[in-house]
């Protein structure tokens, strides 16, 4: 099963490293890492998926990167009514003949044309991980020369911040 | 006040009240030598950076605190990481501090330059690179607070040249401020109460004893409630000592090469209570054949150990120091000592029975000396709370097996990493941390070679140790496993015999012995014990000798190879 994790930790080099590592090492699998400052300077934010066999797999990982020193706190959005977001950039082929197909599946999505030119345009989307992925499968048929996702963020919904969950 | 970031160093050590170092100098660590000449700091310069680290260990284990290396950068540091790892596995506090290049030419593949904190991050507890001298105190404090509480592990300070050579005003924090740290001591009392609930309804319950027991220091807690339930006790190699080999309640060790009644009474017990162990595999075998129908219940400081390996029922997550003068209080609270006894007196003694139908296998009548009876003769010889120190091998299994322990900290063993090499230097960090006390190092021909240069250390200290090596001139265990499972064919595991260990330990300056017979064993046992110094015994066994009983790799715990 997939879960998802908020790990606040100090704000120091090598941290990112420390905490891959230890999931690496102990033989989980990351399915997507994204980390990024904080409201408070020191502290840095990182939402982690991984997947897990069963919940006393995720014990396990929970376990283990609370032992690690700069690890402040770790909270499990997986089951937290929360907001959770990716971006994506792709490029995709594009001539004068497709280009107004383009246009309107980049609407029904939602999502932005932030760059054109003769052969190529660059699309941006914000969404749930899925939406993503369905977009990248239709944009296949035009030629996909690159795709750039940031890796999932979550927040919970409601007034209360993850480090007072 | 003013003063150098290496004598900060040492101001460092001086109050967190450490009496002495073990270490090897180098380029990025000459500024802090110098300031260990001018403040006359005790040291013992070893041979080998890897003789440095198990020293310090030895030492943090005889004595219980935490022991202190320092390496110079690159191939210093990258010569303590087996050492590391070994303390690593067993949870012994230490601080390794190395040096590092020059704060400029990190990252530029200086010379000497490694990356020991990448390198280390997997095997320590915690470890800091420190770029400028102003975090040293914090870093400083902060690593040996780590190094010592909770759960105890090595910490690496990698500190820059430049900070060594920085002025700056000293102080050293009182406290220390991690929000990321703040190790469990107390628990949940309810969890307490609901483990006492459980063992009343046991009918064979069974106690299993690890290395947190003796970390802790609380092996009298552990005792009370044995000799209050009157329950069996089966102990991890790291959790010998914790109660006396002899105590009619201890079953010896279980796992691989545990005793009969150990093992058998882990297949039968209907509750398992696991203090301070990590059921590792050398014990479990195969997890789901382990203690099949016993609940488990599972005490321990780490959250991080609990269903790590055994999926347990009950758990207590807490300082031992905590929760076993806690149990003893319930457990009295709750029955009286022949009420707890009584309802166990029957399984006790089927546990015991097992032990005496199969034993463990005793010397046939030979010429040849059987190499546990050595061990046995050695106990003989000694005092109880004399320390014990190994290599790791077959002689360490016999060393388990066949050598009476009684106090806690009494035998000092590489389990989790099993480390061939380990036992010279520890012995000396052993005997540096109880000048009083005797030290024994049991050793094979095969690891007490990777680290001899120690032999060099040992003399030049004038450290009383008594070395016995069993010379069997086979790598034995590698042996035995090639001649178990692998058809005899013997690849690689011979030594065969070149070396002469009297004239090795005579030219490093250590007193050389030698015993082939019975005869001889007796004569030189007492005079090496005897004489002053350090004296290294080489006692010549048979090279076919087999560590029994056996579970096979991959067997259940009732499926022993049995010997005798
Ligand atoms: C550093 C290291 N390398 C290899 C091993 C694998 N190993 C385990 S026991 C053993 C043989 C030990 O031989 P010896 O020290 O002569 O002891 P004996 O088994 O003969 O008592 C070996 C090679 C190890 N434990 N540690």
């Amino acid at each position: 099963m997939k879960c998802t994790l908020a790990v606040l930790v100090e704000n120091r080099p090598g941290v990112l490293t420390h905490i891959s590592g230890l999931i690496s090492r102990r033989a989980f699998n990351i399915e997507s890492i994204a980390a990024s400052r904080t409201e408070e300077v020191n502290t840095t934010r990182i939402t982690i998926d991984v997947e897990v066999d069963d919940e006393l797999e995720l014990e396990q990982v929970v376990n283990q990167l609370s032992k690690l020193i700069d690890v402040i706190k770790i909270v499990n959005l997986t089951h937290v009514d929360s907001i959770q977001r990716e971006l994506a950039l792709i490029k995709v082929k594009a001539s004068n003949t497709n280009r107004s197909d383009l246009v309107d599946i980049v609407e029904i999505f939602r999502a932005r044309i932030v760059d054109v030119n003769r052969e190529t345009v660059v699309i941006e989307l914000t969404g749930e991980q899925s939406k993503i992925d369905a977009l990248c499968e239709v944009l296949v048929d035009f030629g996909i020369i690159e795709i750039v996702r940031t890796g999932k963020i979550a927040v919970s919904r409601g007034p209360v911040a993850a480090k007072e969950l | 006040m003013k003063m150098l970031g290496a004598e900060a160093v040492i101001e460092c050590l001086k109050q967190e009240n450490v009496d002495v170092v073990f270490g090897y100098p180098g380029g990025c660590v000459l500024t802090l030598y110098d300031a260990l000449y001018k403040a006359d700091f005790p040291h013992i310069l070893t041979r080998h950076e890897q003789g440095a680290v198990h020293a310090a260990d030895g030492y943090a284990r005889a004595s219980g605190k935490v022991g202190v290396c320092i390496a110079t950068s690159g191939p210093g540091g990258t010569n303590l990481v087996t050492g590391i790892a070994t303390a690593y596995m067993d949870s012994i506090p230490l601080v390794a501090i190395t040096g590092q290049v020059g704060v400029p030419y990190i990252g530029k593949d200086a010379f000497q330059e490694a990356d020991i904190c990448g390198i280390t991050t997997p095997i320590t507890k915690h470890n800091y690179l420190v770029k400028k001298v102003q975090d040293l105190p914090r870093v400083m404090k902060e690593a040996f607070h780590i190094a010592r509480t909770g759960r105890p592990g090595p910490v690496v300070v990698d500190i820059s040249k430049d900070v060594f050579n920085a002025m700056f005003e000293f102080e050293y924090p009182k406290t220390v401020q991690m929000r990321g740290y703040s190790p469990t001591f107390a628990g949940n009392s309810a969890d307490v109460e609901a483990v006492v609930a459980a063992l009343q309804l046991a009918e064979k319950p069974l106690l299993f004893v690890g290395g947190g027991v003796c970390l802790s220091d609380t092996a009298d807690s552990f005792r009370e409630f044995v000799e209050l339930t009157g329950y069996p006790v089966i102990s991890s190699l790291m959790g010998l000592g914790s109660l006396p080999s002899s105590h009619p309640q201890s079953l010896g060790m279980v796992g691989m090469h545990g005793t009969y009644g150990a093992n058998m009474a882990t297949m039968e017990c209907d509750l398992l209570l696991g203090i301070g162990v990590r059921f590792d595999d050398r014990v479990t075998s195969l997890v789901k054949d382990f203690a099949p129908r016993a609940k488990i219940i599972h005490f321990d400081i780490d959250p991080a150990e609990v269903n790590k390996n055994v999926r347990t029922d009950l758990k207590v997550v807490a300082d031992l120091r905590w929760s076993l003068p806690l149990l003893c209080k319930l457990a009295t609270a709750t029955r009286e000592p022949n009420e707890w006894q009584s309802q166990v007196a029957p399984w006790l003694a089927q546990c015991q029975q097992w032990n005496r139908e199969n034993p463990l296998p005793s010397a046939v009548a030979s010429e040849r000396v059987a190499p546990h009876s050595v061990i046995e003769k050695v106990r003989t010889l000694l005092a109880d709370d004399a320390v014990i120190v190994t290599d790791v091998g077959q002689h360490q299994m016999w060393t388990a097996q066949y050598y009476d322990f009684v106090k806690p900290r009494s035998l000092l063993t590489s389990g989790g990493l099993g480390t061939m090499g380990y036992g010279l230097p520890a012995a000396m960090g052993a005997q540096i941390a109880q000048p009083d006390k005797t030290v024994v190092l049991f050793s094979g021909d095969g690891s007490i070679m990777m680290n001899c240069q120690e032999l060099a250390t040992v003399a030049d200290n004038g450290l009383p140790i008594t070395i016995i090596v069993l010379n069997n001139q086979v790598l034995g265990m590698v042996n035995q496993w090639q001649r178990m499972f692998y058809g005899k064919r013997y690849s690689h595991s011979s030594t065969h015999g070149g070396t002469d260990f009297v004239k090795l330990a005579e030219a490093m300056g250590v007193t050389g012995m030698r015993a082939a017979t019975l005869e001889e064993l007796d004569s030189v046992l007492q005079q090496a014990l005897t004489t002053e110094g350090p004296v290294l015994v080489e006692v010549m066994v048979p090279a076919t000798a087999d560590v029994l009983p056996m579970v096979p790799p991959g067997g259940r715990l009732d499926q022993m190879v049995l010997g005798g």
